[in-house]
């Protein structure tokens, strides 16, 4: 995808100048004409002459709580109240593109940081047409009135609702310049605020991608090569066309797709169908080949930054050490297994389902089955989970051939095996370190360098060798040593890969935080002072790690049998430490506590904060404990819940959340919490057991052989 | 064939093969999409439904299990979100992705006909089989403990 590719490497230039991107002009998602009673005055805001306000959020909801956040932005200074106004999740569209990533994508824990704005300019811009309109109708001056809960209120007590102005304020110029509020007006953003999708997921209501059904919609199956990237040479189908429900059997470019009139019949004679394969060069790959190859990698490194000369402070240094860490394979395994729902009909196609790019899905649909994207209509559900899975449309390509296929809608359904093993999997990293330290035990260089595979080189075609900076987070870390370098090799290893919640913040925290514990045991001191000493150019890393320390009691004597780890980062322009707080008992970790400080700024839904911190340990904690996908002959080995576990109640920390309270502007929350609780745990783990365990996850064989 | 029994308060009858899992019945067959796929295997927990109270998989149950029972699925909790559960699944703001909860309340409600003041590790015992890849686990602890408490109330 051309425009995709360009579009990144605009954003990469955007990110690093640090742009701040102005407003989104109107652009009609609702024909006003055509609806009759619908008025939409810009691309955010749908408001009905019966009053009823529709926000509109471009961000697709995970879990994450866009579904919520975003209106909240736009009912700030709109003038309604978030209890009353319905949402809707955007269609294509290009006023929703996400300018922090270039496309109509939602990643990175960027949707409060990319709406922070706009969307508040898009709820001032609507509410200064409907003023303007009631003015114009009651021939005042627009200064004489005001806004409050979906009415514009004048001299007298005069009042008209949105509703009955949505049709005279659509006819005006959308304003260009608008006065946002300041914020210690704000009544909305910043107060802890009930989720808006609660309610319809505790009675089963919530339409997932899996709950989608059209009208004459038969359901599939489809069989893929075991080996990822595989084709297929033959297929004999003639036991699976005589099995009950059987449609059709067809082929598509992935595989042999069963279509039945119910999915479990589709999947029952799947089991029947005998394909043979091509299995291509992916079946050359195991996991210690793998390994081998990303530990003597060729490729140039790639500088990520230079201070001061690390060489030299090496030599002179009293003291230096070295490590190497692993991190491997992980699938995201997103509760909803992959699914999308396709129409193609009369040169046309509608995809419904659970997406998180819907620009890529509507391009990759569209070149896959021969249409204009013009042409795709994408519809999002409610996602089960996203996590980064849901960035790739493989899934949307394949209901779309299929339906095109058989000429009827069709609801593609994988199954838990087939989402373990076609993943596009956290690429294996590998980590060299070193330190050293001078007489007095004070670090004077450090250096880094992550040899791993990019994702953005197969997602988005970046050249190699260009910097890819969803490989360099956190990879700088924020203490005060003079002399450090950092560098990235970046090998394919072969297997497609894709962008696991926090990316590499996960890789690279756990080798930066584990390694300056060693650094800390190296000096022979405690592992959070000496952290602390060197953040003294840092307040907002020196603050979050004070708190975590203070509120998990750091120095205090703990219960027989526990211990304490300390980690500490910047990711999504969030800074946050963490304290874990574990036992071990026969090489298995129980992590009992998590202390979490994070000041990421100024925050839209505190509630959504501290539910995000909670949910990005979980999943952290998954595959700090357990998780691990391998290869053997290019096949995943793990396929379902038993052999790729993840953790559950009794595995769940008590979790103490401290939120710094700051003007800053607002940084990303949905996924730092996932990238430290690596370290915090690894370092635990190391001050119980004096072993330091530098290959992930940690589990018992982990440990055991360290 | 055809297979009969009670789904939430309604005698029905489907026609599907005895193998076939209740699970694809209630949604496909039926349409009571609420009950969610997970993982085939009794796994995770996405598919809970009761079983003349009890908690089951219904992705590894087969209809023929289910003839002549009382199958109460999510939707048999309440449609107004009254049921003590549901409250307390919205005070304390449980589901993120929502996807699992249908199967975690359907554990906890079948959890609390049988204990009407569950301690933590009551709790952990009972929510084990039920995996929540968003991580709500504390939070549905906190929640079942707030609906049994107004249980007892009542």
């Amino acid at each position: 995808m051309t425009s995709t590719r360009r579009d990144f490497l605009k954003v990469t230039a955007l990110v690093g100048g640090g742009l701040t991107l102005g407003v989104s002009l109107p652009g009609m998602i609702v024909d006003a004409q055509a609806a009759g009673t619908l008025y939409t005055p810009n691309a955010w805001v749908h408001i009905a002459d019966d009053n009823t306000v529709t926000l509109i959020s471009a961000r697709s909801e995970m879990g994450q709580g866009v579904y919520t956040s975003m209106p909240m932005l736009i009912a700030e200074e709109l003038g309604v109240d978030i209890r009353k106004i319905k949402v809707e999740i955007a269609p294509v569209g290009e006023v929703y593109t996400n300018a922090l990533l270039g496309g109509q994508l939602t990643g990175g824990s960027t949707s409060v940081r990319d709406g922070w704005e706009k969307l508040r300019v898009a709820g001032a811009q609507v509410r200064t047409m409907l003023v303007a309109a009631a003015a114009e109708k009651w021939q005042v001056s627009a200064d004489q009135l005001h806004v409050s809960d979906g009415k514009v209120i004048g001299p007298g007590g005069r009042k008209a609702t949105y509703g009955e102005l949505a049709d005279a304020a659509s006819r005006l110029p959308v304003p260009k310049d608008v006065v946002l509020k300041d914020p210690k007006d704000f009544n909305i953003i910043g107060k802890p605020t009930k989720r808006l999708d609660t309610p319809r997921k505790v009675n089963g209501t919530a339409v997932f991608g899996i709950d989608v059904k059209l009208p004459g919609m038969v359901y599939a199956s489809l069989e893929q090569c075991p080996v990822i990237g595989g084709k297929v040479t033959s297929v004999d189908a003639s036991k699976a066309k005589a099995m009950p429900g059987v449609i059709d059997v067809v082929q598509i470019r992935d595989g042999v797709a069963v279509v039945a009139d119910s999915y479990w019949h589709a999947k029952k004679a799947r089991e029947a169908l005998v394909v043979s394969w091509d299995e291509g060069p992916v079946a050359q790959i195991s996991n210690a080949s793998m390994m081998e190859g990303i530990r003597n990698a060729k490729d140039a490194p790639t500088p990520i930054k230079k201070t001061g000369d690390a060489d030299a402070a090496m030599k002179s240094a009293a003291k230096t050490m070295q490590a190497e860490y692993w991190s491997p394979l992980l699938a995201h395994a997103t509760m909803e297994p992959q699914n999308f729902t396709a129409d193609y009909k009369d040169g046309k196609c509608l995809v419904i389902g659970p997406a998180q790019f819907q620009q890529g899905t509507q391009g990759n649909v569209a070149a896959a089955v021969g249409l204009k994207p013009a042409d795709v209509t994408v519809k999002t559900t409610f996602l089960g989970g996203g996590f980064g899975r849901r960035l790739e449309y493989d899934f949307a390509v394949q209901a779309a051939e299929i339906s095109k296929a058989v000429g009827k809608p069709v609801k593609l359904l994988w199954s838990r095996e087939d989402d373990t093993t076609h993943d596009f999997y956290r690429p294996m990293a590998f980590h060299r370190m070193a330190g050293g330290l001078d007489a007095a035990g004070k670090p004077v260089a450090l250096t880094f360098q992550l040899t791993s595979q990019s994702v953005t080189q197969r997602a988005f075609g970046l050249p190699k060798g260009t910097l890819d900076p969803f490989m360099a987070e956190a990879a700088v870390v924020g203490y005060n040593i003079p002399n450090m370098t950092q560098e990235l090799i970046e090998h394919d290893s072969g297997l497609r890969v894709g962008y696991w919640r926090s990316v590499s913040h996960a890789l690279n925290a756990f080798a930066n935080e584990s390694f300056i514990d060693e650094m800390a045991a190296a000096a022979g001191k405690d592992p959070y002072q000496f952290r602390l000493a060197m953040l003294d150019q840092q307040p907002r890393f020196a603050n979050v790690l004070k708190i975590a320390a203070t509120r998990a009691g750091w120095g205090k004597p703990l219960a027989t049998g526990r211990s304490r780890g300390i980690a500490l980062m910047e990711g999504y322009d969030t800074y946050m430490a963490q304290v874990a707080e574990i036992s071990v008992k026969d090489n298995e970790i129980t992590v009992h506590k998590v202390w979490v400080a994070a000041d990421l700024g100024r925050m839209v839904n505190p509630d959504t904060v501290e539910a995000q911190i909670e949910s990005s340990i979980a999943f952290g904690l998954s595959s700090v404990l357990g998780s691990e996908i391998t290869l053997d002959k290019g096949r995943v080995q793990q396929t379902n819940f038993h052999d790729y576990p993840v953790i559950r109640m009794s595995q769940m920390p008590r979790i103490d959340v401290t939120l710094v309270k700051s003007t800053e502007k607002p940084g990303g929350i949905g996924e730092p919490a996932t990238a430290l609780v690596a370290p915090a745990v690894a370092n635990a783990l190391f001050a119980a057991t004096g072993k330091r365990v530098r290959k992930l996850p940690l589990s018992p064989d982990n440990i055991k052989s360290a | 064939m055809t297979t009969s029994f009670n789904l939430n308060g309604k005698q029905i009858t489907v026609q599907a093969e005895a193998d076939t899992p209740l699970l694809w019945v209630i949604r496909d067959e039926i349409g009571l999409t609420g009950t969610k796929f997970g993982c085939g295997m009794a796994l995770c927990g996405a598919c809970t439904v009761q079983l003349d109270g009890a908690p089951i998989r219904s992705c590894q149950t087969p209809v023929s299990a289910a003839a002549g029972k009382k199958v109460a699925t999510i939707e048999s909790l309440s449609k107004d979100n009254s049921h003590p559960l549901q409250k307390a699944w919205i005070a304390h703001d449980v589901p993120q992705c929502g996807y699992c909860q249908s199967g975690q309340l359907m554990s906890a409600a079948a959890l609390l006909r049988t204990n009407k003041n569950p301690s933590d590790a009551d709790i952990e015992n009972a929510m084990s089989g039920n995996i929540c890849r968003c991580g709500t686990y504390n939070r549905i602890r906190a929640a079942i403990k707030s609906a049994a408490a107004e249980m007892r109330k009542a």
